[in-house]
């Protein structure tokens, strides 16, 4: 694993994408979409979130063992969140 | 072990844990999600009781507290323990200023009546921000460790992955609060 350096300006620059992204999601709330809203701000979200594992969570540095076990999780919570809803849908 | 080997196996050890956490607030994402698709008209009139500009501000508050400590570890992996030890400060400032935000909502919402037991989605608001909350707090008193141990002199350059370690559950609270905060506050 490499102790990769990362400058300051990279961070500041990545902060600064959140705030901007905040500030969409929270506008893009005001117009009415219907279903695509919950796509828009679950998109929003999700871009917030790489961002803040790519950079500040220094995966983006990390070796694939590690993405490895970043990215298991996310498996089992679709099998959660799909196995769940295709029994409460169609009951 | 040698320092990479045993930097290596505490951060999978970190990720793992973090995997138990996704899975812990999954449960709680699924409810959010079925009771949605089962009640919207409940999920339509509670989003519109919270106050989603004390939400919007807390939102930039704890991306600035994931700012301030990704700076840290970028100033102790130059050997700055200073720059570290400001930076957990200022952390533990702005993790101190979303829970007192926190508080403030909550106590607005308990004097109008809105508890936990009102309906669905303030049984799931009060739930996810509530477990939410408790990790901020874990976090607090993790990083007030790391402040304390700083100050002690015990990270170096060379040697600061429980900084690291720390960061990262930091910056995994900040992750969920990134989904909390349109999920209950925006979406109507």
């Amino acid at each position: 694993m490499k102790e990769h350096d990362s400058g300051t300006r990279t961070y500041i620059v990545v902060w600064g994408a959140l705030v901007m992204l905040t500030v969409v999601t929270v506008a893009v709330s005001y117009v009415h979409l219907g279903m695509m809203n919950v796509f828009v701000a679950l998109l929003i979200a999700s871009a917030k979130a790489s961002l803040v594992a790519l950079f500040f969570m220094h995966l983006r540095y990390e070796n694939r063992l590690v993405w490895g076990f970043a990215l298991a999780p996310l498996f089992f919570l679709v099998l959660i969140v799909v196995g769940t809803l295709s029994d409460t849908l169609f009951r | 072990m040698d320092p990479a080997t045993a930097r290596e196996a505490a951060t999978l050890g970190i990720w793992t844990f973090l995997a138990t956490e996704v899975l812990l607030f999954g449960g709680l994402f699924t409810s959010y999600i079925i009771y949605r698709i089962k009640y919207p008209q409940i999920f339509y009139e509670g989003h519109l009781k919270l106050d989603h500009v004390l939400g919007a501000i807390n939102t930039v508050v704890l991306i600035g507290s994931s700012l301030t400590v990704a700076l840290g570890i970028a100033a102790i992996r130059k050997g700055k323990v200073g720059l570290l030890r400001l930076y957990l400060f200022l952390t533990l400032l702005l993790a101190g200023t979303f829970l007192g935000i926190k508080y403030v909502e909550y106590t607005e919402k308990f004097s109008h009546g809105l508890y936990p037991d009102t309906d669905i989605f303030f049984s799931l608001y009060f739930m996810l921000t509530g477990l939410h909350g408790l990790h901020v707090l874990a976090g607090m008193v993790l990083l007030g460790a790391v402040l304390f141990l700083a100050g002690r002199g015990r990270y170096s350059e060379s040697y600061h992955t429980p900084v690291e370690i720390s960061g990262l559950y930091w910056h995994f609270v900040d992750l969920v609060w990134i989904y909390l905060f349109p999920l209950l506050y925006l979406l109507g």
